[in-house]
């Protein structure tokens, strides 16, 4: 009932949320914050330290967001959601901002009436084992009982992985990630499946992490982002453009330390970035120096991946997929012209 | 002279003091209001789902679902859809609901009288299980019977064997299968026509034991009727009888029946949970009887047990039927929190997974509600019948 009952709040809040659609660059104004869900603990994700304030790479992305409009990147309101919550809190008009390790989908995209503003991380389904069970490959887990999120795109993954592998398996279900991989810690499950970045986060939960083991497999496509409801476009072009920005920055050397150093410079797309010349932010609704406050208060693209998730952070994953395009990676973003 | 015409007048204005059409008019505005509230609820909601453009409508659910669930008691794969996953959730709600109602009924019944015993032991043993259960949290049992007891238990390998047949471990407990050859339903038809003439015989003996006062003895009739038909039937049809039994294969026991600690957890901690409110409805619907009731019945010269089952229960039934009621419709509502220990119930399958791949809320949410509405509005029928047979009929 617990569920039910956070449920049926946000439902009658489609139901009694007035019909006018007002900017939400305006309401978020007004408010003075930014609502941000993000997951309620996912280290190099989402997490709150022991101080209680909230790291990870999705929580640095609506900082940024927050310091493009207020130039403040304290002006965000963190609303920890399970993935089974998450889409219903966006449509309800709960948050302004979905920053949540999730899954860009077609069906996601359209009939959910959401829209994903870009890729944060490129990740791919995988599967964890115990060393113990000497298994190898993901083809030898036939006969296995899995552990999974549900309502995640990783729960259906996994029933076309085996299936069409002619596998059988038993799927245990449950509402929250930290669920998950109690009742795999406990037993309960040969394999726990996830996102692999996901994967490494919650290995460190573990009592013994070097007990377990990542198979080779990855099974699927999981380009995760940022995202924001149907029909506000003024927002998803700001939330798109914070993104994009960041991305640009680091292809052009903008980074927290070298911004003093960049303003001055003389390359005519740095000079555009940085709002030196033209009056790219103001065509979005914020001001020309947007660009600047991001870098100033949150960094680039390169430096939020490396402080959470990446050399810098405990998870250490590898850049992979989620490099430059001009350094063998698929990040790309367009011009700010 | 002067009085008609202003009594008149007065009788004319004052039609709308008149207590009848006053109440009327209230009346009439209030369901107005209340529909026009109505209309403009389901009009917002309607324009916010249009301004979103959100899917709508119940076309999701004839389309594939694409996962699969632990416990089904009809067949399921990743290939049916959304409605038989719909099905599959609500029939293991009603499969833990109704077997939890009936555990916890023997248990509360067992509790409560054993609470009244002259045996100082068994009553304190019976006060004591009633405090200690129904003081903490149901959410809490639930998750200290999954986490602290079953998922404790050994992993598959090392199974804790009885008889080499059934193997519990930390993935539940595997039994054989009986599976039974061509003929098998004639098989099953049969016990289940001998138990229903077993009822009708019982009913008929009991008309003539209180038309003639003699009483009949019946049950050597009922037995061969509930076994010996069956079995009757099963050596005439010659039904092939294979025994499925689990093996350790890989990573987990294969064939056989398996029971799921999700499962397990959810029915021991619904049933002893409502066993103790039970318990106490039991032992006051009991005492609730006039003390004079058993000393007259003691003194027509009735047997102990006779004047438990003649005199004291029909009478505390009265008492107890209605709040048992109230403690079923709980065990069902309650049955949703299987949610936390990953039991495929409704909440989980339809609220929980069906919701997050299609997006439908709203739909799905009031479907879920009203089918919960619907299994309490049954059962409360169901139980007011009962009680009706039951009630005092005053002559």
């Amino acid at each position: 009932m617990k569920r039910l009952s956070f449920l049926f709040p946000l439902a009658m809040s489609v139901a009694f949320a007035g019909v006018a659609q007002a900017g939400t660059l305006d309401d978020v104004k007004a408010r003075g914050s930014i609502l941000c869900g993000v997951s309620g603990g996912l280290a190099g994700f989402s997490q709150p330290d022991d101080k209680g304030n909230w790291t990870g790479i999705d929580v640095d992305f609506c900082r940024a967001i927050a310091a493009a409009v207020f130039n403040d990147p304290t002006k965000v309101k963190f609303l920890p959601l399970t993935a089974k919550d998450r889409f219903t809190a966006l449509q309800s008009r709960e948050i302004d901002v979905l920053s949540r390790n999730t899954t860009w989908t077609s069906s996601r995209d359209t009939s959910l009436g959401l829209n994903f503003a870009g890729v944060v991380y490129y990740d791919a389904q995988g599967f964890m084992v115990r060393k113990a069970a000497k298994v190898s490959s993901a083809l030898e887990l036939s006969n296995t009982t899995v552990c999974v999120q549900s309502g995640t795109t990783t729960q259906l993954n996994l029933g076309d992985y085996f299936r069409s592998n002619n596998m059988k398996y038993e799927a245990v279900v449950f509402n929250t990630a930290d669920e998950v991989i109690k009742a795999y810690e406990s037993g309960r499950c040969d394999v726990f499946t996830t996102d692999v970045s996901q994967i490494y986060a919650e290995r460190l939960k573990l009592s013994k992490p070097d007990d377990h083991m990542i198979l080779p497999e990855l099974i699927s496509k999981e380009p995760l982002g940022p995202v924001v409801r149907h029909g506000d476009d003024q927002w998803f072009d700001i939330v798109k453009w914070v993104l994009f920005a960041m991305i640009n920055a680091e292809e052009y050397d903008v980074s927290q330390k070298t911004i003093d150093q960049r303003l001055k410079s003389d390359r005519p797309d740095v000079k555009r970035l940085l709002g030196i010349e033209g009056n790219y932010g103001e065509q979005l609704g914020l001001t020309n120096d947007w660009v600047v406050r991001v870098i100033r208060h949150v960094g680039n693209y390169g430096e939020i991946f490396d402080r959470n998730v990446g050399a810098n952070s405990r998870l250490k994953i590898e850049r992979g997929l989620n490099k430059l395009w001009s350094k063998g990676g698929i990040q790309y973003a367009p011009p700010v012209r | 002279m002067t009085d008609v015409p202003v009594r008149r007048a007065r009788a004319r204005a004052g039609w709308i003091f008149r207590p009848r059409v006053r109440s009327a008019i209230i009346q009439i505005l209030l369901v107005a209001l209340i529909g026009l509230a109505g209309w403009y609820i389901f009009q917002t909601t309607r324009q916010n789902i249009a301004a979103q453009r959100l899917v709508t409508g119940f076309d999701f659910f004839w389309v594939e679902s694409g996962f699969s669930i632990s416990q089904t008691l009809i067949p399921f794969s990743e290939n049916n859809t959304y409605a038989r996953a719909f099905l599959v959730g609500l029939l293991n709600t009603l499969f833990v609901s109704a077997l939890g109602v009936v555990l916890a009924t023997v248990i509360g019944f067992l509790v409560g009288i054993g609470r009244l015993s002259q045996n100082w032991i068994i009553s304190r043993l019976c006060g004591a299980y009633v405090e200690i259960i129904r003081n903490l949290p149901l959410l809490f049992q639930i998750l200290f019977w999954y986490l602290a007891v079953l998922t404790a238990l050994p992993v598959p390998r090392q199974s804790i064997s009885i008889f080499d047949e059934i193997f519990v471990n930390n993935r539940g407990i595997t039994v054989p299968k009986f599976v039974f050859g061509e003929g098998g339903g004639f098989v099953f038809g049969a016990a289940a026509i001998g138990i229903l003439l077993a009822f009708v015989v019982s009913w008929l003996a009991r008309r003539r034991t209180v038309a003639t006062g003699k009483p009949l003895r019946v049950w050597p009739l009922n037995l061969a009727l509930v076994v010996g038909l069956p079995l009757a039937c099963f050596l005439y049809f010659g039904v092939s009888v294979s025994i499925d039994q689990p093996v350790l294969k890989g990573f987990n026991f294969v064939g056989g029946l398996r029971i799921i600690p999700e499962f397990l957890a959810l029915l021991i901690a619904l049933a002893t949970y409502t066993a103790a409110f039970i318990a106490e409805i039991v032992r006051a619907g009991i005492l609730a009887v006039p003390r004079g009731q058993t000393e007259a019945a003691s003194a027509l010269g009735l047997r102990r047990s006779k004047v438990l089952r003649l005199v004291v229960v029909p009478q505390a039934l009265r008492v107890i039927v209605p709040p048992l009621t109230s403690q079923y419709l709980n065990l069902i509502k309650n049955s949703s929190l299987a949610v936390s220990i990953g039991y495929p119930d409704l909440v989980s399958v339809f609220a929980g997974t069906t919701l997050n791949n299609t997006g439908q809320a709203i739909e799905i949410l009031g479907i879920t509600m009203l089918v919960y509405l619907c299994i309490s509005l049954v059962i409360s029928f169901a139980m007011n019948i009962y009680n009706r047979r039951i009630a005092l009929k005053e002559r």
